[in-house]
């Protein structure tokens, strides 16, 4: 079994899945010779050859756009996106025709690819590296949306991701994707996608996150129990499908919710779990469902990032606030 | 002079002054007063300064990630010293040496690469919009804006810089498209530096030149070597007095290198040899106008350390005020995302300055 950390994790995914299944290409901007700006397919040229990982042009909707084709076409493209940020280009190929291709050709045609993007603030970068956008795909049907935050899942979502039968949007925190190791079994694995995870279980509270915010939430979980309360904390891990019977239950049982999140608030993902809450566990809720996210702004460059991302204090302040409610 | 004439594919690039400094099209040579020329000079060295201590400033963790320009001094001021302060720029991210012909204050510069966006609230009459990450998009911003001077009958040129790379973009496509179909005043300078940031020119497109881009759209297609600030300057000047006149789009290709790092995250080494650098380093684009400068007994060294010291000065003092400014508050993030702060934004303000100062 390897240590790994995320990035390496998810070298470690693809390597596997290419050397299983001959279908699978990777490619994207500076992907090939230089192993991707973040190193993330670091070798695999090397190993596989420049026909099946090669760098891409210059351009996000000929990066989507092409894969969509391959895909139809019987290959299993892995595409990245360089930045989140970057995918505008590329959006109108995702939501136009990758989301599309199985409804419009009632079948016949289906796109099986991943589009990879790290995502996500608290790196201190310029303008357009710091987003969080999943649910500009979430509210896309036909997309499915999976961020990972620990190595281990990393490489179990991408293996689920790669061989599901509709495109995924496979978001990346770089936030943490050297933040630390864990352990990393070589064999094959996947998680399901569409399953939450039970982080920790507890009584007094259902606490939702994912990616980077895991592990702020965690240390803000550590400070608020040491006052006497019994938190649960879910890692949604997709964030399209949610996995509502998870979160459902656990609110269920706790009767009080809060969810973290770096998208901005207005519109953003706390939105949909709490409709979700009110909908399915209204009757067991002692408290009002809360949002701790980011104010609508535009993440602001890195002297004010700081007023952007909610950190462990906010966090802890709001767990407080609907514990004691 | 060059635009009729010229055969985009030839890749018979226009030279006016050698590696060595020596003119060797002298017919072509642009009309400058040695003052000028001196200016220009001054203008690039200014540049390299200021990405020199920034660098350092890096390196010394002081300033975060930054994009800087060396060895592309020439093709940024040549074809930035061939427009008006009243004409507009749309600019990428490395184009200092555009910023500095423009008047921006090194000031402004510095915080905005400090990592603060109030750097880019430039004085007006600089007409250079902000700093566009998202590779090829300000081209299309360039076209509208020459559209709105030619719907005026006002007599600006817009000025369009993108990079090698960006020419894979939809987006830079889509803008010559526009600017020739609407015959809008615009120059399109692609800094063809030879890479987007690890990927190859060659890799990025098949074509011989960038410049034979320009026949799809039916405009001129020009390559220059972009390390000649005289032709840099006589092309970009040839093209933007055409345009002024109503003659319409071109395309112009400054063949350069970009000697550092795509940006301070970047590592060249993983991707090119050292041995290709020290290639391009001969053809250095300050040196080059130095050499001549001599051998015109326009220039000495005594000049040239005074320049030195001088433009670094600046830039320390400068620097100085940019880390002693003060920290970006609350307000500062909200101010700006619409004319008024909506009601949300408001509650939102209002929450987190409570928690902040709690916090304290």
């Amino acid at each position: 079994m390897a240590v790994l950390n995320l990035i390496e994790a998810i070298t470690h995914a693809l390597d596997y899945e290419m050397g299983k299944d001959e279908s699978v290409v990777v490619y994207g901007e500076d992907v090939g010779f230089e192993g991707g700006v973040f190193r993330a397919t670091k070798g695999l040229q090397q190993k596989y050859g420049e026909k099946r990982v090669f760098d891409s042009i210059l351009a996000e909707s000929s990066i989507v756009g092409s894969g969509i084709g391959m895909a139809i076409n019987g290959l299993r493209p892995v595409v990245e996106i360089q930045f989140s940020g970057f995918m505008f280009p590329g959006y109108n190929q995702i939501v136009t025709h990758a989301a599309r291709m199985r409804n419009r050709s009632r079948g016949l045609y289906t796109v099986p690819m991943v589009i990879r993007m790290p995502y996500g603030g608290g790196v201190r970068a310029l303008e357009h590296h710091s987003e969080s956008l999943e649910v500009l795909f979430a509210h896309i049907p036909g997309l499915k949306v999976v961020i990972p935050s620990t190595p281990y899942d990393a490489k179990g979502l991408l293996l689920a991701a790669i061989r599901d039968p509709d495109p995924v949007i496979f978001l990346e925190p770089k936030r943490i994707y050297r933040a630390f190791k864990q352990e990393v079994p070589e064999e094959d694995y996947t998680i399901p996608i569409g399953k939450a995870k039970v982080v920790k279980s507890g009584s007094d509270l259902t606490v939702v996150t994912w990616g980077a915010m895991v592990r702020d939430t965690q240390k803000a979980i550590e400070i608020v129990e040491k006052e006497g309360f019994n938190i649960e904390l879910i890692d949604l891990r997709t964030i399209s499908p949610i996995d509502q019977e998870t979160v459902v239950e656990s609110v269920k049982k706790t009767g009080r919710f809060v969810v973290v999140h770096e998208a901005v608030s207005s519109y953003g993902p706390g939105a949909e779990l709490i409709s979700i809450i009110n909908e399915k566990a209204f009757l067991h809720l002692e408290a009002p469902p809360t949002r701790v996210a980011p104010p609508d702004i535009i993440v602001p460059l890195p002297k004010g990032e700081h007023h952007y991302l909610p950190d462990v204090n906010h966090i802890a302040v709001a767990l407080r606030q609907v514990l004691k409610f | 002079m060059f635009l009729k004439p010229y055969v985009p594919q030839s890749e018979e690039m226009v030279q006016i002054m050698d590696p060595n400094g020596n003119i060797v099209k002298p017919e072509w040579m642009p009309n400058l007063s040695n003052e000028e020329i001196i200016e220009m000079y001054e203008t690039m060295v200014f540049s390299r300064i200021i990405d020199e201590k920034i660098l350092q400033y890096q390196r010394q963790g002081r300033i975060l990630t930054y994009a800087p320009n060396l060895g592309q001094e020439a093709a940024q001021v040549g074809s930035g010293f061939a427009i008006k302060q009243t004409d507009w720029v749309a600019s990428a991210f490395r184009e200092l040496g555009v910023w500095l012909r423009k008047k921006a204050p090194l000031y402004n510069i510095l915080l905005y690469w400090y990592g603060n966006e109030e750097g880019m609230h430039m004085p007006e009459e600089v007409r250079i919009l902000p700093v566009s990450v998202p590779i090829a998009s300000q081209l299309q911003h360039a076209t509208g804006l020459a559209y709105a001077s030619k719907y005026r009958n006002e007599p600006d040129v817009t000025l369009g810089y993108v990079g090698d790379g960006g020419t894979s973009q939809g987006d830079f496509h889509e803008a010559l498209n526009f600017a020739s179909v609407n015959q809008t005043p615009n120059v399109f300078i692609v800094q063809n530096n030879q890479f987007a940031i690890s990927t190859r020119r060659a890799v990025q497109t098949k074509v011989k030149t960038i410049a034979e881009k320009a026949l799809a759209y039916g405009m001129p297609g020009i390559q220059v070597d972009g390390n000649d600030i005289f032709a840099m300057y006589a092309v970009t000047k040839e093209a933007v007095d055409q345009a002024r006149n109503g003659g319409g789009p071109t395309l112009i290709e400054a063949y350069t290198y970009r000697l550092g790092a795509h940006t301070t995250a970047d590592d060249p080494t993983v991707y090119r040899d050292q041995e290709e650098v020290e290639e391009w380093l001969k053809k250095d684009p300050i040196d080059r106008l130095k050499k001549y400068m001599l051998k015109a007994g326009i220039w000495d060294e005594e000049k040239e350390e005074a320049l030195r010291k001088e433009k670094s000065e600046i830039v320390k003092s400068e620097f100085t005020k940019v880390e002693n400014s003060e920290p970006v508050a609350l307000e500062a993030v909200f101010d700006y995302i619409y004319a008024d702060k909506t009601s949300i934004q408001k509650e939102q303000y209002y929450k987190l300055k409570a928690l902040q100062e709690e916090v304290e």
